[in-house]
């Protein structure tokens, strides 16, 4: 007869033999990845292609790497305590982590006072170095990482791929910001960011200040923006709030010619949801089937991956899908280098002496192009300029039409105005 | 003129609020349940109607008609099957039911509908615009007033005039002398619930229209509802009415003056209300 009571502590029992077992299973076997990325919340769009790229590594033939994935849920302390569950229960070999800083940061620092080495992409290398320093403000401060190596673009990369297309067509050099009062957005309207730069090249910024995310109301700005004649549009808003901006900014009859968006029109399925207004918006290109790469881990090109993901997912290309992809990439090669990948010290080593072609470029941590503080840590990836065409039916492609910041990245038009 | 100009628009935004708030409302007013999954199940609407647009070919607006009886039916259920067993002297069980709910919402829609954010395009209108005298007034955010206005005419009209409204009415008073009287409060809870899902239906038309949404973007709603419902003072329909419209009008007029403003200036009024009103400016009984 099994009651309640019997039941529970059979279970219990199993539970703790199964437990009991696991090392035993686990050893001799596979090097263990772990990978944490935003799969819910405000940024799971970030995370949609991981699915894709994991199962593409793992069934590889002949893998002998397991990936443990968990999910950071967009947010920084939960991304905290997954990243401490990967490392004393799964008791991984290497971090992998990726998408915006809300999940980069509080895995890095975790995995560097854990001195298990950790590979990083997806977030702005500034926001991703500067932002785990304990003194922000102090640069003399700011302390290489250990164990921590991260690859992407920085903000001047975004600035100058920005200014580059505008200086492709005749505006009156006014610009008109939308910076949210967040981690972006304040990087963006600082000291660092775009006003120095604009201030040097001639734009005349118009700024009204920085706006809450999710305030969903913007005609006090665009009365601004109107009455200043401002003939660019910049900022780094979040998509609802982007809508409701060019929306409202219809609704009053003003049209820029110009709008150049970080963050909200990343997605194809975010300017879908503009309708035909999306035509001719400008944003940042990290990655896309036109690059000229290709993968060390399937030889496959930049349009190949692009074509296979559409082929199993029915979905058009996104950026993250040639960064997540490199991760493994790097992953595959620093573990090849190394005698025992258990042997954390060794790890971070081989990922400090990595010499890779990957799908989103030539990754080496060697410091080129950038300032003695990010050198040891960061890897810059090349950025170009696009523009969302569209095509007919509320879809739209990504075109190139600056690459002045990478010549060999090629173009495939030249910046429009938007009408 | 940018001074009226924005006045005219926060009290347009103001109904889009009241829009958000007026199923709350009705819910709470009677049977002083605080729905937290309110925002999520607008968001779920929101989904339905892009289903039944891009299954049928319908327009969002026909297609909200074709998903009121569903959320309808749905609301029913809900209250049905889960909520009236929670309901009680207890006010902590219904809290913990509604955000749980709230959560399986959020993650159920993202495992069937993914993280895209999703919008209901409604041909143009999104953009168009008229010009009423000096200021340009978008012909959405004046059809969102105009039709906050027509539920919440709708909502007071049934609870005034029609047999439904006098049991939601008496239950709402005491639920115990009701009964005796040969109302069935689960039954009359029933059908609040299931009312306030047609208006969370016709809110999420106009929240699909107006910006973007996917799975996450509902607890972010709820907020500015809740203090509508709050400072209206509770359980009064006009009176979310007029707590969303100041809302609205605090925020542009902030945001006018400094857009880091512009959300403080809707919780600061929000503020104001509560000192001098703590009971909301129409308090519809005394509780």
């Amino acid at each position: 007869m099994i009651n309640r009571r019997r039941f529970v502590q059979g279970s219990v029992a199993a539970l703790a033999a199964s437990r009991l077992a696991a090392p035993a299973i686990a050893q001799g076997a596979k090097i263990k990845l772990g990978y944490v990325s935003p799969r819910t919340g405000p940024f799971a769009a970030f995370a949609e292609a991981d699915k894709f790229v994991i199962d593409k590594f793992v069934n590889a033939e002949g893998s002998d790497f397991e990936v443990i994935v968990k999910n950071s849920e967009s947010n920084p302390s939960r991304a905290n305590e997954v990243a401490r569950e990967l490392i004393v229960e799964d008791e991984i070999n290497l971090m992998l982590v990726s998408s915006t800083p809300e999940t980069t940061n509080p895995v890095t620092t975790v995995c560097e006072n854990e001195e298990i080495p950790v590979l990083s992409t997806v977030a702005p290398w500034e926001a991703w170095f500067i932002g785990q320093q304990s003194d922000q403000s102090d640069p003399t401060s700011w302390t290489p990482f250990n164990y921590a190596y991260h690859f992407f673009w920085g903000l001047q990369d975004i600035i100058a791929v920005f200014t580059n297309m505008w200086a492709q067509l005749e505006t009156n050099k006014k610009v008109g910001g939308l910076f949210p009062n967040d981690g972006d957005g304040n990087a963006w309207s600082g000291p660092q960011g775009f006003p120095p730069k604009l201030e040097e090249l001639g734009y005349e910024l118009t700024d009204p200040g920085r706006y809450e995310n999710g305030v969903g109301e913007f005609n006090p700005r665009i009365n601004e923006f109107k009455s200043e004649g401002v003939d660019i549009i910049t900022g780094v808003p979040i998509p609802p709030d982007f809508t409701v901006f060019w929306n409202q900014m219809k609704q009053n009859n003003f049209t820029p010619k110009a709008a150049s968006i970080g963050k909200a029109i990343l997605f194809p399925s975010a300017v879908e949801n503009l309708g035909e207004e999306g035509h001719n918006l400008s944003s940042e290109v990290w990655w896309s089937p036109s690059h000229p790469f290709s993968s060390s881990l399937t030889g496959q090109s930049s349009r190949d991956l692009a074509e296979e993901y559409t082929a199993v997912t029915e979905k058009q290309w996104t950026q993250p899908i040639g960064f997540a992809h490199a991760l493994f990439e790097v992953a595959k090669d620093a573990m090849g280098r190394v005698s025992d990948v258990s042997d954390g010290d060794a790890v971070a080593a081989a990922l400090a002496a990595t010499q890779l072609d990957t799908i989103v470029g030539r990754l080496a941590w060697d410091g080129a192009r950038l300032p003695p503080f990010g050198a040891r840590n960061v890897a810059r990836t090349p950025l170009v300029g696009g523009q969302w065409r569209h095509k007919g039916g509320g879809k739209y492609d990504l075109v190139i039409v600056d690459n002045k910041t990478a010549p060999s990245i090629p173009t495939g038009g030249e910046m429009e105005a938007i009408r | 003129m940018i001074w009226l100009d924005t006045v005219i628009q926060g009290i347009l935004l103001g109904g889009l609020y009241a829009l958000f708030a007026a199923g709350l409302s009705l819910v709470f007013g009677i049977m002083r349940l605080v729905n937290l999954a309110h925002g999520d199940l607008i968001v779920l609407a929101a989904y339905l109607i892009l289903i039944i647009v891009t299954a049928l070919g319908l327009s969002p607006f026909t297609a909200a008609l074709v998903a009121a009886p569903i959320m309808f039916a749905a609301g029913w259920t809900l209250q049905r099957v889960v909520l009236n067993h929670v309901l009680g002297d207890d006010i902590l069980p219904p809290l913990l039911v509604t955000f749980g709910l709230s959560i399986v919402l959020q993650n159920a829609l993202l495992e069937t509908a993914s993280a895209d954010s999703r919008r209901l395009s409604v041909g143009g209108l999104e953009t168009a615009s008229l010009a009423l005298g000096p200021v340009n007034v978008g012909v959405l955010p004046l059809l969102t007033f105009a039709s906050a206005v027509a539920v919440i005419f709708a909502l007071s009209h049934i609870i005034r005039h029609t047999r439904l409204g006098r049991a939601f009415r008496a239950t709402s008073d005491d639920p115990a002398a009701a009964e005796l009287m040969g109302v069935r409060p689960r039954r009359v809870f029933a059908a609040a619930t299931a009312l306030a899902m047609v208006v969370v239906t016709v809110a999420a038309l106009y929240l699909g229209a107006r910006a973007n949404f996917d799975p996450a973007i509902g607890p972010a709603r709820l907020i500015y509802a809740f203090e509508a419902v709050i400072i209206g003072g509770l359980g009064s329909l006009w009176g979310t009415l007029l707590g969303g419209v100041i809302i609205g009008v605090a925020q542009t007029v902030g945001g006018a003056l400094n857009p880091e403003w512009q959300i403080l200036a809707g919780h600061l009024a929000f503020l104001v209300v509560l000192l001098l009103r703590p009971r909301g400016l129409l308090p519809r009984a005394v509780d």
